[in-house]
Order: structure tokens, then C-alpha cells, then sequence
């Protein structure tokens, strides 16, 4: 289990650089979002993986999972995700703007000229 | 529990309920905008709000910064013996609870800000603000974020603080639109979205290593790594370094800020001189406290890269200064120029440096606001030439924003009699006894003429080359209100550099509480053992 995250994490977060790293401002916010998957995922790993067991106290349970990475990851889903929608605006205001979806807007000459 | 046990989290949650109450006061739609519900069955207290929003949120604003202010000198005065406060939030008690730290550093960091933030208020009342509808609003939250970020004794909370000045910034450094700004400000929230990321696996790596996220609890858990986590824990701290670096703009993750702070208006742009002193205060903090002389197999982590990229960036950033073409332009690369000297004597790890450096911290802060409000002033009095480098109309009101300028173009280049003069030569007095001696003072001298150089060329340029083919009537000479933002940040460089004795003894001490980072270890984690409202580290 932990190879088969280890290799999911590294293949999203490869996949949200490749794309963040393209010249339109949709494949650089998609990039941005897997790029959040990843680490999300990446700090709930870091409780350690564990099956069938449960993070606050009860008093069945034998043994217990950190439950401190699942606050943390709520806190970044939340995070990122306030993040996702502004740039998704953001993305949308520049191309009204710029007249493209260019990262750098096109109109370079045109925009020495004013 | 006296009643000052609750001072160290107002500077938080003054500015937070500040901003809240902005946003239920925000102004009306301007005229002829379509109506948000039926304007008749609007309550008559609602109407009054509705027509005076903009007055009343500037005046709340405005108390709400300057009681900032008060509340910066309060703590400054309770940590000024060495004390730490110790505030754990919701009494839970460190490592397992979230706590806010004073030391002599936060509180220093706390009253610049407060500090910077009237004059930039002050200059944005005047008219920058009507601009949009939340300009309060942000201003405030991004108060909020600032001082959480200062105070905070918790890494996670750090990143939360961070996303939370951010995310005002973003809103800040858009206000009022327009093309550049929105293209400007895209690349900057890119960029440091994939920041905010990068911090995310740095901390997280940190926590599934050491199992906290308490900064005083790390330092202890990081001096005792194992040798089979060391990479790990090298990665991870090399990574917040980087985090840190892009907020401060260090080479070479610079390339962001001479776009964005040229394109904002003029007291967001000053305002901004604090953020990059953010990323700085990230490497100090973490940088002294987790990876410091103590830290064992870690120590020293961040020393091989901070000196050498802090000189890169002091070289790069006066090349951006020398070849700007718009003043605003000029500004934004003497703010990458003034990281760079920071940064060096933050790196160049003896105490005397590191307190040469927090003595010109404020200094270049307040100095670069200063002429990021001094170059939106000269831009409006030129017209449609605005501050672009080329001959243009005599200004009206030229003697004044002249000397004005010629003020602040000493005290940033680093010439005497000002504060700046002060700080660069109290950094080169440290640098004597450290083995970049020669290359600390070669390249501080040499970029520090080369602005001096640079700002001449631009005065001359602005004030003396110019053509008369214009009507001088059609342009408006600044009033004394407008003014008046940049003489107060000038009257505090010279207060720096005449208070400089009892000054550079604070920064002495605060740099030398820095480098003993067990009392803010002892501080924080016994607090959790007695369960005093604060406990107090006597050195």
C-alpha cells in the first residue's frame, strides 16, 4: 500500500508541475489543483497508513491512527480550495482583460504602445 | 490571570474583527448601479450606512491601526527585559495546543508594521481606496495575517497565517483593476500558490518525521534527528528555505515582485515593503531557532546558501535598479536590492551582524514605503508622463517633492547623515571579524554607489529635464495631505537614526536572544508543565 501511494502522490505531482509549467492559464490552474491533491494526500500519509482504525478515542477500538494529519489535511483541502476558486477567477478576470489565455497575455506590442 | 494575560493575541484578533466589522459596513453601489434588493424596504440606519459607508470604514480603519499601534508599543515595553509571552490558545497547552510567542523579535516586527500600516492607510484615504469596495476589508485581514504570522510558535499556524496575508494581498494587489495589474498579479498568485505547496511538504515531511509541529518542540526533536532521518530532515528544512526565499525574493526567485509592486497602487506597493521582510523574518525565526548553532546534526543548515544568494540578489537587484525605466519600477528593485542586504547580515551569523540587520530592517521599510508613495505623488503631478524616465513637464510643486526625494534618495542609498548610513556601516562593522569580510564590503560599497547613481540619474531626470510645451495649469501641485504619509515615514528614518544608541542596543539584545534559542524553547514548552497564565523566561 504505502509503494502504491508513494507512486500516486509522485505521478500527480509530476502531472501539476507538467502542466503548471504550460503557457495557458487553464492548464496552469489545473496544475495548481493536482499539484493540492498531492499534498494533500502526502500529509495524510504522514500520520502513518493504517486500516480499520480509529482516530478519536472510543472505547472499543484496540489501537488508534494519528488524528492530527486529518485536521491538518481539512485545514489545507479548505485552503486550497479558496485558492483554486480565486485563481479560477483570476484566470477568467485576465483573459476579459488581456483578450487571450496567454499566462503572459499576448498583446505585448500593443501594450508598449500605451 | 491579570489583565494583561490576553495582550499577546489582540494584535490578531483586533485586525480580524476589525476587518469583519469593515465588510458589514462597506459603501453602497455607486449611483446608477442596478439596486441589491428593493432600496425602499431598506431599514433607515441601513440607508445612512449605505451613504457614508466609505467615511465611517475609514475612520474605523484607522482607529483600529493606530490602537494597532498602541498595543505594538505594549508588548514591545513588556518583552523589552527579555521576557517571552507565552499565550496558548484555547489554554491548550504546548506542544499539543497552538501558541503565540513574543519575544523581542515579534514585538519589533509587530510595532514596524503598525507603524507602516497608518502611513500607507493614511495615504490611501485619500481617494486610493473609493477605487473598489473592500479596500478596508483586506487592509485590515491583511493585518491580521501579518502580526499571526510574527507571532505564531506553530508551524502549521505559520502556513495558515501565510495563506491568510496572502490571500489579502491578492485581493489588495488587484484593487482597482486594470490590465497590468491583473497580468501582474496572475503570475504572483501562481507563483505563490505553488509556494504555499511546497511549505505544505516541507511541514508535513517535518511532522511524520518528529510527530510536531510546536517550533519550540521541533528544535528539541531536530537536535536529537537520528542519522537515518537526516535527509529527510534536511530536505524538508531545505525546502522551507526556499518557501521563505520566494516570499523574501531571494535570487533567484525574485522575478515575481519588480512586476507586481510597479503595477499596484502606490499604498498597497508600501504596504508590500513589509512582505518580503515576512519571508526574512521565516528564515530568522526558523532559521535561529530549529536549525541554529544547538540543532546538533542540523545545525547551520540554511548558512552555505544565505550569504552568497543574499550577495546575488544585492548585485542582481541594483542592476534592476540601474536599468529601470519608471520610478515605480526603480522602487521595486531597490526593494530586491534592500532583501539582499538583509538578508547578508542575517547570514553572515555573528550576533553583531544579525542585530546590524535588524537595525536596518525598519529603515529600508520605512524608506522604500516612503518612495513608493513619494514616486505615485511625482507620477500625478507629471501628468500623463507619469513616472516614466523621460523628459517631460516642469511639476508643480517641484521644490517640494524634490527635496522630498532627494531625502529619501539618501537615506535608501545608505549616504550619512540618515539611518541608512547607520545600518550599512554597522553591518560592515560586523562583517570585519566574519570570512566574507571582502566580499560583504565590496559588494555592499560598489551597489550601494551604483543606486546612489541611479537615483541621481532619475532625480535629474525628473526634476531638471524638463520642457515647457505644456500648460502647467492643467496639472495640480500635491497638497500637504498627500504629503504628509511620506514626511511621517521620513520623521521615523530620522528618528531611527537619532535614537540610534538606546536602538541598536534593543537590536543587540534581540539579535543575542536569537541566538540563544534554548530560553524560547524553555519559554514555550514550560508553559505546558505549570499551569501559569504566563510564564516568563528571566534570562
Amino acid at each position: 500500500m504505502e509503494a502504491m501511494i508513494a507512486l500516486v502522490i509522485g505521478v500527480l505531482t509530476s502531472g501539476g508541475v507538467f502542466l503548471a509549467l504550460r503557457g495557458q492559464t487553464f492548464p496552469v490552474v489545473l496544475g495548481l489543483t493536482l499539484m493540492s491533491y498531492a499534498v494533500n494526500l502526502f500529509l495524510f500519509t504522514m500520520g502513518r497508513l493504517a486500516i480499520g482504525v480509529p482516530p478519536v478515542i472510543s472505547a472499543t477500538a484496540e489501537a488508534y491512527t494519528d488524528p492530527l494529519p486529518q485536521a491538518l489535511v481539512l485545514t489545507a483541502i479548505v485552503i486550497s480550495f479558496g485558492m483554486t476558486a480565486f485563481v479560477i477567477v483570476l484566470a477568467l478576470k485576465a483573459r476579459s482583460e488581456l483578450g487571450n489565455d496567454d499566462v503572459d497575455g499576448l498583446h505585448r506590442d500593443e501594450d508598449r504602445r500605451r | 490571570m491579570n489583565s494583561f494575560a490576553h495582550l499577546p493575541v489582540l494584535p490578531v484578533v483586533l485586525p480580524l474583527i476589525a476587518g469583519i466589522v469593515l465588510l458589514a459596513l462597506r459603501p453602497g453601489r455607486p449611483p446608477g448601479a442596478p439596486p441589491e434588493g428593493d432600496q425602499r424596504l431598506a431599514a433607515y440606519p441601513l440607508r445612512i450606512l449605505r451613504a457614508h459607508g466609505l467615511s465611517l470604514q475609514r475612520g474605523i480603519s484607522l482607529i483600529a491601526t493606530l490602537a494597532l499601534v498602541l498595543l505594538a508599543i505594549a508588548l514591545a515595553h513588556a518583552t523589552r527585559d527579555g521576557n517571552f509571552l507565552v499565550y496558548a490558545l484555547g489554554n491548550w497547552v504546548a506542544p499539543y495546543g497552538i501558541v503565540l510567542v513574543v519575544d523581542r523579535l515579534a514585538a519589533w516586527m509587530l510595532l514596524m508594521t503598525s507603524l507602516l500600516a497608518v502611513f500607507a492607510l493614511l495615504y490611501a484615504i485619500r481617494g486610493v481606496d473609493a477605487g473598489g469596495r473592500h479596500f478596508h476589508v483586506l487592509f485590515q485581514l491583511q493585518l491580521f495575517g501579518l502580526n499571526g504570522a510574527f507571532l505564531t510558535g506553530d508551524l502549521f499556524n505559520l502556513f495558515v497565517f501565510f495563506e491568510i496575508l496572502l490571500l489579502a494581498s491578492y485581493g489588495l494587489l488587484l484593487h482597482a483593476g486594470g490590465r497590468n495589474r491583473v497580468r501582474a498579479g496572475l503570475h504572483y498568485v501562481v507563483i505563490n500558490l505553488v509556494g504555499s505547496t511546497l511549505f505544505l511538504f516541507a511541514v508535513g515531511t517535518l511532522y511524520g518525521v518528529t510527530g510536531t509541529l510546536n517550533m519550540a518542540d521541533l528544535a528539541v526533536k531536530l537536535a536529537r534527528t537520528p542519522t537515518e532521518n537526516l535527509a529527510l530532515v534536511q530536505s524538508a528544512g531545505l525546502l522551507l528555505f526556499g518557501v521563505f526565499a520566494l516570499k523574501a525574493a531571494l535570487l533567484p526567485l525574485y522575478l515575481w515582485l519588480p512586476a507586481a509592486y510597479s503595477h499596484t497602487s502606490a499604498p498597497v506597493a508600501a504596504l508590500f515593503a513589509i512582505m518580503t521582510k515576512v519571508g526574512a523574518y521565516g528564515i530568522l525565526r526558523v532559521g535561529s531557532l530549529m536549525f541554529g548553532a544547538n540543532a546538533g546534526p542540523v545545525a547551520g543548515l540554511f548558512d552555505p546558501w544565505l550569504a552568497p544568494l543574499a550577495l546575488a540578489t544585492l548585485v542582481l537587484g541594483t542592476f534592476g535598479v540601474l536599468a529601470s525605466t519608471t520610478l515605480k519600477q526603480q522602487t521595486a528593485y531597490l526593494v530586491v536590492a534592500s532583501i539582499g542586504t538583509l538578508l547578508l547580515a542575517f547570514g553572515l551569523g555573528s550576533v553583531d551582524a544579525l542585530a546590524a540587520g535588524l537595525y536596518y530592517l525598519p529603515h529600508t521599510t520605512f524608506a522604500i514605503a516612503a518612495l513608493f508613495l513619494l514616486a505615485d505623488l511625482i507620477g500625478r503631478a507629471r501628468g500623463r508622463f507619469a513616472d516614466r524616465f523621460e523628459p517631460g513637464p516642469a511639476m508643480p510643486g517641484a521644490p517640494m517633492l524634490g527635496g522630498l526625494f532627494f531625502v529619501v534618495a539618501v537615506s535608501i542609498t545608505g549616504l550619512p547623515p540618515f539611518s541608512g548610513f547607520l545600518g550599512k556601516f554597522m553591518l560592515l562593522q560586523a562583517a570585519l571579524d566574519t570570512p566574507l569580510l571582502s566580499w560583504a564590503w565590496s559588494v555592499v560599497l560598489a551597489t550601494g554607489f551604483a543606486s546612489m547613481i541611479a537615483l541621481a540619474r532619475s532625480g535629474s531626470l525628473l526634476f531638471y529635464r524638463t520642457h515647457s510645451t505644456h500648460d502647467p495649469a492643467s496639472l495640480t501641485p500635491p497638497t500637504c495631505a498627500a504629503l504628509a504619509p511620506v514626511v511621517g515615514l521620513l520623521l521615523l528614518g530620522i528618528g531611527l537614526a537619532l535614537w540610534a544608541g538606546p536602538l541598536s542596543q534593543h537590536t543587540a539584545a534581540t539579535a543575542a536572544q536569537l541566538m540563544a534559542p534554548q530560553q524560547y524553547i524553555e519559554a514555550v514548552l514550560r508553559r505546558s508543565s505549570d499551569s501559569q497564565p504566563l510564564a516568563e523566561a528571566a534570562p
